[in-house]
């Protein structure tokens, strides 16, 4: 496990464990409260599995009143707090800290209205994203925003991390799919942000708690849009003789005027490895591949689909293949979902990264990872967002090897930074949390983090919430971990990622 | 004078001069020197907006349209980054060159606050964050902005975000610069979101609706599955004596085959599919039987073009209030409004503008009364002579004033950027 720089830990209070403990037990229900050891212990981490911290006491609160006399009480005693969804987040967003309280809210796990007539539900934080959808799917709507854990992940961390997924450039990600919020700040006010209406007045604190990592406050209720399901959606398969090739088409696709609902590319060591995985019938001697996926009426898809082939020949695409059923088009998808898994089956352990880059600056980026790779030493297979920039690289090593864990956390970070240096960003939808907190500078000067962390202390003055995520604690660039999947094992493997 | 003598004495000038910075670090040498003489500052793009808010009169103003021209548009990378006072009409006529626009349909405010078409500036559309009629679709400016350069109340340059879509790196800054009427930060530079403009628009008008039938065609159509980008009613009654809306005169297009109320529906996209949709949607409304139009694209183009101007209110002395409220609430409030209001529901019902007629204070704080009662809030847009000064000009949520008061501070501590445009205190 690798060594990391968290706040300076309150030993007074560990000492004070017991009393703190029965003082939760006198807002919650005794058996929501859980302080041995033995019950703590699978609470110690989230899905950056590389970082394990038991927290002091864990607390299941059931409803936002308890939420509220819980972080009130922590307030005044100067008990810091880390909230947690489902814990499905790889950034290591919602890591205990030794000297915390972890704030579950899985207990918050009910649909509390579906109004069809404004078109959105209002849930509680722990319900799944993909419950959202199948609540209204017998109308015919769903949910848009789709991050690949979406069995899994729960709405309230979705709207603390801004989750995306494949379809981010059609429908938006969650700060474009959300209505409203109910909030507790760290003083234990609660509060309504929005509700069923367009925008709001004042300041939009909406947008600004969206992806906040929860440092902000903790989330309670959620009002999400929903859409009606398009009619039809078709995708196709295209293979590239080289990654230029592909990443030019996908440009010359965006150029056309075409928003695809989805577009993704693999490079052939993920090709190969997906492909051995579910046998999804992908075009093996391909260097590069896109799943293109439009949606919209009949005639609108079948027009849009000889459009993208087209623009793929004038690319010289090796092949195309466009999905002639649901089954088929699940089916395209299915290798591309397996991408994570199917990497665990190559190398004894895999990293994570998540940048986003302009998508014009693809073959650029893949060449910079091919250069590093071999500097290194390190295999890394490709998958890309290519219809909004967001890059997952896939770095193979083995941990038993001495060193390789570092050796593989500096070709991460190399990465990101070169992301950066194109004009991407850090990171396109795990978060910040204490995996790129170090990397921060990379970004951003000393101005505006000093005004990230002003709005920090504006909202939370003495820094209680979720503390040592997000901004830089080294106050250098240092390079920390990725997420670490030891002999293919992640910390939730039913979890499809990608 | 203290600072805070300044901020609250209406009648503090220490004199008329506007500065124009020319460059990002001239707009931060500025504010540096009013932040150390505690000298609270105007700050505005063109100007075309000003009238919105409250009425500010501050030692200096600080006009930003001299920061002005396109700094980077990289069409396939579907975004634009512009300097914060460059006219919104410039950049759509840049995009216009690659078949690409604004989704978020910038509103020119210009017919109704001064009598001439004027967008204003990307800075001020950012601002005040009030978005077109396909807002229920694409979302609102604030949707729209993927990155910002600014100087806040201190002087320091800042920046957030980027331009790219997919990005959650530190807080989304971008999106609380979006309807804070500059108070927080003096934009300078701006990374909008673009998207490709339709090659096709049609419109479906079904005529004579009462408000009732109005809206569940408004329902219907928005929830369909045929991607509704625009869906408004214009009623012809109420008829109020004193009001200027009208629906005839201002929409009089050689298509639009009866008199009286509209709902339209506007559906774009490419050819074949928008005449595709437009069969399906009259089949689910199940409106062949009713008087309905369909305009093509270029009438189509006018009439929303009309919508997002405001045209409709372009001569009137009244006062215009926005309401947004929840759809299923629409009919709820046209209901409660007296016979001194007209108007007309745009955003599937989502949003309605009024006119009133010889407002008064009271019958507009019933009004908000109203709207927050039914989850929504009110903007006055515009004064009249019956009612010349409102103490809310926005609907404020007393929960979060004093949290919007911290935020505030954190980025303009001596409160010296547009003090009190929004509410008193902030």
């Amino acid at each position: 496990m690798t060594k990391l720089a968290m706040p300076k830990i309150d030993r007074k209070l560990i000492s004070r464990k017991a009393e703190v403990t029965a003082n939760l037990k006198k807002i919650v229900k005794a058996e929501n409260v859980l302080d041995h050891p033995d019950q703590t212990r699978p609470f110690e981490t989230d899905a950056l599995s590389a970082y394990k911290q038991k927290p002091l006491v864990v607390v299941f609160p059931e409803n936002t009143k308890e939420v509220s006399e819980i972080l009130s009480y922590c307030n005044k005693a100067r008990i810091k707090v880390v909230p947690r969804g489902a814990g499905t987040g790889l950034s290591g967003g919602s890591l205990p800290l030794e000297d915390s309280i972890l704030l579950c809210l899985g207990k918050f796990n009910k649909i509390i209205n579906i109004d069809y007539k404004n078109r959105c539900v209002v849930a509680q934080p722990g319900v799944t994203n993909l419950s959202i959808t199948q609540a209204v799917q017998d109308k015919g709507f769903y949910y848009a925003p789709d991050p690949s854990s979406q069995i899994a992940c729960s709405i309230g961390g979705n709207v603390a991390e801004n989750s995306g997924g494949v379809h981010s450039l059609k429908y938006g990600t969650t700060t474009n799919n959300l209505l409203g919020v109910e909030v507790v700040f760290m003083d234990g006010t609660i509060s309504k942000i929005g509700g069923k209406t367009y925008d709001s007045q004042g300041y939009d604190l909406l947008g600004l708690i969206t992806g906040s990592e929860g440092l902000l406050c903790v989330i309670t209720e959620v009002t999400v849009k929903i859409l009606k399901k398009p009619q039809t959606a078709k995708a196709a398969l295209i293979g590239f003789p080289t990654i230029e090739d592909g990443g030019r088409c996908v440009s010359e696709i965006i150029a056309s005027g075409i928003i695809p609902s989805g577009m993704e590319m693999m490079d052939k060591a993920l090709i190969h490895a997906t492909d051995n995985f579910v046998k999804a019938g992908y075009p093996r001697d391909a260097e590069s591949m896109l799943i293109v996926e439009l949606d919209g009426t009949e005639t609108e898809v079948e027009e849009l689909i000889e459009r993208v082939s087209r623009i793929s020949k004038k690319n010289k695409s090796s092949s195309i293949k466009i999905s002639k059923n649901e089954k088929q088009r699940l089916k395209f998808w299915a290798g591309r979902k397996a991408a994570f898994p199917a990497c665990g089956d190559m190398a004894p352990d895999y990293y994570c990264m998540d940048g986003t880059i302009p998508r014009g600056k693809l073959a650029q980026v893949l060449k910079e990872i091919g250069r590093l790779s071999k500097k290194y030493n390190l295999p890394v297979a490709n998958a890309f967002h290519a219809g909004d920039g967001n890059l997952h690289p896939l770095i193979m090593y083995d941990a038993n090897q001495k060193n390789s864990l570092e050796k593989t956390e500096k070709f991460g970070a190399d990465i990101l930074k070169y992301c950066v240096k194109v004009g991407g960003v850090l990171t396109g939808e795990h978060g910040v949390g204490v995996e790129k907190r170090e990397l921060m500078c990379e970004m951003f000067n000393n101005n505006d983090i000093q005004q990230q962390i002003k709005i920090k202390k504006a909202l939370d003055g003495s820094s209680l919430l979720n503390p040592g995520k997000v901004y830089p604690i080294l106050r250098k660039c240092a390079e920390e971990g990725r997420v670490h999947v030891h002999r293919g094992k992640t910390k939730f493997p039913d979890i499809p990622r990608f | 004078m203290s600072i805070e003598e300044k901020q609250n004495f209406p009648t503090f000038q220490d004199s008329n001069s506007i500065e124009y910075p020319q460059t990002e670090g001239e707009v931060s040498a500025f504010i540096k020197k009013f932040y150390k003489s505690n000298i609270p500052i105007e700050l505005f793009g063109s100007g075309s907006k000003k009238k919105i808010g409250k009425p500010l009169q501050c030692a200096k103003s600080l006009s930003l349209s001299k920061l002005n021209g396109i700094v980077e548009y990289l069409p396939e990378e579907l975004y634009i980054k512009v300097k914060a006072g460059t006219p919104i009409k410039i950049i759509e006529e840049e995009l216009k060159k690659n078949k690409q626009q604004l989704a978020f349909e910038p509103i020119d405010f210009g017919y109704l606050l001064n009598e001439k078409s004027d967008y204003g500036t990307a800075g001020g559309q950012v601002s005040c964050n009030i978005s077109g009629p396909r807002r229920f679709k694409v979302g609102s400016v604030r949707d729209h902005v993927l990155g910002f350069r600014g100087v806040n109340g201190k002087g320091e340059i800042i920046k957030s975000g980027g331009v790219v879509v997919k990005n959650v790196t530190g807080y989304d800054l971008s999106k609380l610069m979006c309807g804070s009427y500059g108070t927080l930060v003096a934009l300078t530079e701006i990374n909008f979101k673009v998207l490709p403009a339709p090659e096709e628009t049609k419109t479906l008008i079904i005529h004579n609706q009462k408000v009732e039938s109005a809206l569940y065609y408004l329902e219907k159509s928005v929830s369909s599955s045929n991607d509704i980008s625009g869906a408004i009613f214009l009623p012809t009654e109420p008829r109020v004596p004193g009001c200027v809306m009208n629906i005839q005169k201002t929409f009089e297009l050689n298509d639009l085959k009866h008199d009286g109320s509209i709902t339209a529906a506007r559906i774009e996209g490419s050819k074949n599919s928008i005449d595709q949709r437009i069969e399906s949607l009259i089949n689910e409304l199940q409106i062949e039987n009713l008087n309905i139009s369909v305009l093509g694209t270029h009438q189509s183009e006018i009439f929303w073009n009309k919508v997002k101007s405001l045209e409709i209110f372009s001569r009137s002395k009244n006062s215009i209030i926005r309401v947004a409220i929840p759809p299923s609430e629409a009919a709820n409030l046209i209901y409660q409004l007296s016979n001194k209001f007209k108007y007309y529901l745009d955003w599937g019902g989502a949003l309605a503008w009024l006119e009133a007629f010889e407002l008064s204070e009271e019958m507009f704080e019933s009004i908000r009364r109203k709207a927050v009662k039914l989850g929504g809030y009110v903007t006055m847009i515009k004064n009249s002579q019956y009612l010349p000064y409102v103490e809310d000009v926005f609907t404020i949520n007393r929960d979060l004033f004093s949290i919007s008061q911290n935020i505030k501070k954190s980025f303009d501590p001596k409160r010296i950027l547009n003090p009190g445009k929004m509410y008193t205190g902030i």
